[in-house]
């Protein structure tokens, strides 16, 4: 049973990333349309994705979207984790299911939601509408990933550094931060990979602007070009390179500790 | 009066679900009253909308029923597909259950057009699966690709993360030290499953099927990459009518529809759970 089993994941994880080994594939081409097996090998269309201006121009508002979500998010999910499960209050049952509404909602609807929202109030629709509208999914996301961290923290610390005399920015600095560092570190990592990945609502959401993901679904549906693959692998490449560099630190930063 | 600590660290959530969740859905209400084909919002209050798609000669339940179809299809499938490797994460793989867990969180980092994408290029003609096969066997591959079965496979492939992690914390609720005593005291492996790790779990199952059935009823991707237009679904019937319709009073109607279909959903599985035990509170 237990080699069933761990045969069933494996065939899984191989599905979970063969058609991303396709974009791969058909990034690596030289013909104008994908053939396989692939007749000949190319780095072309990466030197053309990689020199485009307009793709440029995508990357760098995918990435302002991504790093204003990330600071955002992990301030009010801190914040709004503490709420969830360090305090004991009245409301926090209701407080804990209305935080998880955004999650359990379609977000092409949300995106159209919000759409109609900021045209009533007549707000300009940008690339800083497209982080409201992720905010609004990613922060539930956020606070639960610091909330699981939270669960294990004990408050007993806290009200002993009071007792000692801390200020309440000392005891932040001094002891919740230095504790839940981890989860929050977390919560960040989920925050920027979410947004960077993000196609449904921001598809409705940036107005004029446009981001990697709507980039790639407007060549997808007209107008395909090998630059489609490519720029999604390169795209897939980042969100593993950051993953990889924030899991390892946080993996490094543990063990220094540990050994101090 | 003074606030607590507790709500005023729930203040600025809060503030955010209002103005992004709440007031955005009061506004798509408020849109659905409004003149069909109009921008009047909060100028006029009708029906009409409501009326066009219940009229029978609107073929718009069609779209609903086929959303609500392969919702549940997909959590069908993914709960056989997914319960194995959530007891793998939960109970056997140990020191690796971290590594794997990582490897099904990570393709939630890319967007689903781009992962859909890869399929197409998988099955289409003369892509990779048409491809190995003419070069091994002579045969052309299959011709799957634009149907009713692809949008389903489609959507089984995107949403396994959110029908897996809640599992995998369903199951690790489930004491090691019970289901021992169950099979010192002659349990059957069936009965195991059935009378104790089942209903320990339950919060987590809930939990996986409410999020996948309610994300497959919304999804949209997976039907127009994958599915060519052999079958619109609820979303893009939405998506049409605020784009090309330019309908924005009937769109938001047919929203508010399945706005309320979710939510009462929702609202009924989730006003049971109890969060804390789930997430882990010891």
């Amino acid at each position: 049973m237990r080699r069933a089993i761990g045969l069933w994941t494996g065939l899984v994880v191989v599905m979970l990333y063969l058609p991303v080994l396709c974009g791969v594939l058909a990034s690596l081409g030289q013909s104008r349309y994908f053939r396989f097996p692939v007749q000949q090998w190319s780095t072309a269309w990466w030197e053309r994705t990689l020199s485009s201006i307009e793709i440029g121009i995508l990357i760098r508002t995918s990435l302002a979207i991504a790093a204003c979500v990330t600071v955002a998010a992990v301030v009010i999910g801190f914040v709004g984790a503490l709420a969830f499960a360090r305090y004991d209050w009245r409301g926090r049952r209701l407080y804990q299911k209305l935080l998880l509404l955004p999650i359990f909602f379609p977000q092409p609807v949300l995106g159209l939601a919000l759409l109609l929202w900021f045209n009533a109030l007549g707000a300009p629709l940008s690339w800083w509408t497209a982080v409201v509208a992720h905010l609004v999914w990613i922060v539930p996301v956020v606070t639960l990933v610091i909330a699981i961290q939270v669960y294990g923290f004990d408050p007993a610390l806290e009200e002993a550094a009071a007792d000692m005399g801390a200020s309440r920015l000392m005891v932040l600095r001094e002891v919740t931060l230095p504790l839940l560092w981890p989860g929050i570190w977390s919560g960040a990592l989920f925050a920027f990979l979410l947004s960077w990945g993000n196609f449904p609502l921001s598809l409705y959401t940036t107005g004029a602007d446009s981001t990697v993901p709507e980039w790639l679904y407007a060549k997808m549906v007209a107008g395909y070009t090998p630059m489609v693959p490519t720029l999604g692998t390169l795209a897939t490449l980042a969100a593993a390179g950051a993953l990889l560099l924030g899991g390892g630190l946080l993996a490094l930063v543990r063990r220094v500790r540990e050994a101090g | 009066m003074r606030l607590g600590p507790g709500p005023r660290h729930a203040i600025p959530v809060g503030i955010l679900l209002l103005l992004g969740f709440a007031a955005p859905l009061v506004a798509v209400t408020a849109y659905s009253l409004a003149t069909p084909r109009s921008f009047d919002v909060f100028r006029s209050l009708t029906l009409a909308n409501y009326r066009t798609i219940l009229d029978p000669a609107n073929t718009v339940w069609l779209s609903f029923a086929w959303s609500l179809l392969l919702a549940a299809a997909t959590v069908v499938l993914l709960a056989a597909i997914a319960y194995p490797i959530a007891y793998g994460l939960a109970r056997l793989f140990g020191r690796w259950a971290g590594l794997v867990g990582l490897l099904f969180v990570f393709p939630l980092f890319i967007s689903e057009n781009v992962r859909l994408y890869g399929w197409v290029l998988f099955f289409i003609k003369g892509g990779v699966l048409d491809g190995t096969l003419r070069t091994l066997l002579g045969i052309g591959g299959p011709d799957v690709l634009f149907t009713p079965g692809m949008i389903l496979f489609g959507m089984v492939y995107v949403y396994l993360p959110f029908m897996l992690f809640p599992l995998t914390l369903g199951l690790a609720m489930v004491p090691r030290d019970l289901i021992d005593a169950a099979r010192d005291m002659g349990a059957s492996r069936l009965q195991i499953w059935r009378e104790v790790e089942l209903p320990l779990a339950m919060p987590g199952i809930l939990i996986g099927f409410l999020l996948t059935f309610v994300l497959g009823a919304g999804a949209v991707a997976e039907a127009k990459v994958l599915g060519g237009q052999s079958v619109i679904v609820i979303t893009h019937d939405i998506e049409i009518a605020f784009t090309y319709a330019q309908n924005w009073p009937l769109g938001s109607a047919l929203a508010v529809l399945l706005t309320l279909l979710i939510g009462t959903l929702v609202l009924l599985v989730l006003w049971r759970l109890d969060l804390d035990r789930i997430l882990g509170r010891r």
